[in-house]
């Protein structure tokens, strides 16, 4: 049905194959060290969510946890397994992979490697949409997300009209979200002043971000979202790349630039809503996650699929350091991100600095 | 990074945009008038809150007092807050002028250094770690962390050859923030009594009964001002550009050096007395820019005067939307603030990035 073969008569300058599909009919082109990488990725992604699924206060050996995974195991260790650790470590993996997407077509929209989903308010208003349900009106989980995505939205839409005019450019986004962030940051401030202390602070775990106590009925509706997003999110990687010649060089290409750029925004927006609606605002994979992978493949600009890869790879491991740092105490699995993507990037700074 | 780079085309856009007062005589004008819009706002800030007083009962709770309720009030607690208002007005007020000359970023705040995030790691250790509750104690450790997350955020920054260039402080002051944010809130989260102080602090305020955090934090904030003043030349030069500044005989190491030290003395000083307040050091030295044009000794004067004149309006509408509560003053300059910013943002013709 499908042949790889080599390409012929054109030098990629990078090892390429060609995949065709029914003979002809179908057929696109793998970047080899691409494609080795994202396995190589997810490769170790699973062999992280493997160990976490075998550690907490039950240890349980590696071949039985495999062994569970595979249905052969059965009850106390199906159960820790399968139905305690499964669906809080399936979750990190997806939302990881959705985070490492949103934050890719992020900087790639505004050209910038700090552009990130909280560039254009939509954590922020999402926290606020999430305050307002917890402190205002005493919601449950699903009005939570639900006020958090409109909230989010809702910021990210005001962000995206207040910054346009004839057209988006990236610096007038970055610096509209910066504004609109900061309102909507003090209006938070304001808002857990005024609340219970109890209350406040569970909406501040919220507000950082947390896996902690999540199960198979967060999954589900994550789980079912984003097996629409993320194919799409793929479909959409090859416009992204041609967006990123310029508007001019899209357009010859074929391209509809300002719905592209739009279908982008809408698509990295209701991603990142998807994690957040589901474990809350969590920062620094949606930065960090494309630019690791880039200087992986070594390819030109940010890519979805490696992206993908790296953020659930990032974000399984930070979970499991959320889990086992400060055991038997949990801590919230944005900490751990933000903490070390800020140690990241220390360390980019004063690598780059010898080089000089 | 690009960002920067932009940002700093637009300095160069900025810098040469003369101001509306084209003559030092029509600059002198605005100067009195402004000081005369601040001493207004300074009698109103001592008028205005939950008890109305009346500017002739004002005048003479300061000048003859007589140990009335009215007369009580003003000294313990109006006067106190309206001076704290002042002096951390100036101070925040010029930290955000020097940051801006300095990295030619005009959308830069002392923020940036990693001033709040450094005050706040070391405000949540003493009341974490060292169950620390007085707000007099908070004072030391909030600026101790100031500065010790400046000089963090300088080594960083100016590792390697290159030195401390603008991008590379901006970049270092946002990666540190971002680390001791992520350890702070760790903390917080695990201890509710931490959590609860943190939050009272980390919203910005001006009140202080007495003035004995006024007097604590004043030398600094003098000191931070001659500073500023003496460094008024020099980056006139920088807005040059590094390499030109050097030819016309600036010494920019020294300069950025005597520049980081005064705003870390200034921006920490603020924060230590009023928990961090953001904003007024991005936005006013806009205006001065805007009414002087770009020769930084005018901006500095400027910016000491309309400083103040922001915080202590935003202080007084605090205290007058929502009767009898109060909104903390960093909640409101927040408000006032960002509209400005993406006002600002919207104005000009940026090329992409």
């Amino acid at each position: 049905m499908s042949v790889i073969e080599q390409p012929k008569g054109i030098d990629f300058g990078r090892p390429m194959r060609a995949v065709r599909w029914f003979g002809d009919a179908v057929s696109h082109r793998l970047d080899v060290r691409t494609i080795s990488v994202c396995l190589v990725l997810l490769a170790i992604a699973l062999a992280v969510a493997l160990v976490t699924l075998a550690s907490g206060e039950y240890q349980v050996p590696l071949p039985d946890v495999v062994k569970a995974l595979l249905g052969q195991a059965e009850g106390r260790i199906h159960m820790v397994v399968v139905e305690w650790r499964l669906p809080r470590t399936a979750l990190a993996l997806i939302l990881g992979a959705a985070l490492g997407m949103g934050g890719a077509i992020f900087q790639s929209l505004t050209r910038n490697p700090l552009g990130s989903p909280d560039i254009i308010g939509f954590d922020a208003g999402a926290y606020t949409g999430a305050l307002v349900v917890i402190i205002l009106l005493q919601g449950g989980y699903y009005a939570i997300a639900g006020g958090a995505l409109a909230g989010g939205l809702c910021t990210a839409l005001l962000v995206y009209v207040l910054a346009y005019s004839r057209g988006v450019q990236g610096f007038r986004l970055i610096i509209v979200g910066i504004g609109v962030s900061a309102m909507l940051t003090s209006l938070n401030t304001w808002m857990l002043l005024r609340a219970k202390l109890e209350v406040a602070m569970a909406a501040a775990i919220w507000g950082a971000g947390t896996l902690n106590g999540l199960g198979l009925d967060r999954l589900g509706p994550a789980a079912l979202i984003l097996a629409v997003l993320i194919p799409l999110a793929l479909l959409m990687s090859r416009p992204m790349a041609q967006l990123e010649l310029g508007d001019d060089a899209a357009r010859a290409l074929g391209v509809n630039a300002e719905r592209t750029r739009l279908a982008l925004l809408v698509l990295g927006v209701a991603l990142t809503a998807t994690v957040t609606a589901t474990a809350g605002p969590i920062g620094f994979v949606a930065l960090a996650a494309p630019q690791l992978a880039r200087r992986l493949t070594g390819s030109a600009g940010v890519s979805m699929l490696p992206a993908a890869a790296m953020g659930a790879l990032l974000l399984a491991a930070a979970d499991y350091l959320a889990q086992r740092a400060f055991a038997p105490t949990q801590i919230p699995v944005g900490i751990v991100t933000v903490s070390l993507g800020g140690v990241y990037f220390v360390w980019l700074l004063l690598r780059e600095a010898r080089r000089q | 990074m690009s960002l920067t780079a932009t940002s700093q085309d637009l300095a160069r856009q900025d810098a040469r945009r003369p101001g509306v007062a084209q003559t030092n005589a029509l600059r002198l004008g605005w100067l009195l008038l402004a000081i005369a819009v601040l001493a207004a706002v300074l009698v109103a800030s001592i008028a205005v809150g939950s008890k109305d007083i009346p500017v002739s009962t004002v005048f003479d709770a300061l000048f003859a007092y007589d140990d009335s309720d009215d007369h009580a009030i003003i000294q313990a607690l109006r006067v106190p807050r309206t001076m704290m208002g002042l002096a951390v007005g100036a101070a925040l007020g010029m930290a955000g002028a020097l940051i801006q000359a300095l990295t030619r970023n005009p959308l830069a705040d002392p923020g940036i250094l990693g001033v709040n995030a450094g005050a706040a790691f070391f405000v949540v250790l003493a009341v974490g770690l060292f169950g620390l509750t007085s707000i007099q104690g908070y004072i030391w450790f909030a600026f101790l962390g100031a500065i010790v997350t400046t000089v963090l955020v300088y080594a960083v920054g100016s590792a390697g050859r290159g030195g401390a260039t603008p991008v590379r402080l901006t970049l270092a002051g946002v990666a540190i923030g971002a680390v001791l944010g992520g350890i702070s809130s760790g903390i917080t989260l695990l201890n509710p009594t931490t959590f609860d102080r943190m939050r009272q602090w980390g919203a910005g305020s001006l009140v202080a009964p007495g003035y004995e955090t006024l007097w604590a934090v004043l030398p600094f904030i003098a000191i931070g001002l001659v500073i500023s003043m003496l460094v008024a030349r020099p980056l006139n030069a920088v807005a040059l550009g590094d390499d030109l500044a050097a030819a016309l005989g600036a010494n920019m190491a020294r300069t950025r050096a005597l520049v980081v030290v005064a705003t870390t003395l200034l921006a920490g000083a603020a924060t230590a007395a009023a928990g961090p307040i953001g904003f007024v050091g991005l936005m006013v030295p806009h205006v001065a820019r805007w009414i002087v044009g770009p020769d930084q000794r005018w901006i500095f004067l400027f910016t000491v005067v309309l400083a103040p004149i922001l915080l202590l309006t935003a202080d007084i509408v605090g205290r007058v939307v929502m009767r009898p509560g109060e909104l903390q003053v960093g909640i409101v300059t927040a408000f006032v603030g960002a509209p400005v910013l993406i006002a600002l943002a919207r104005r000009r013709r940026v090329s992409g990035l």
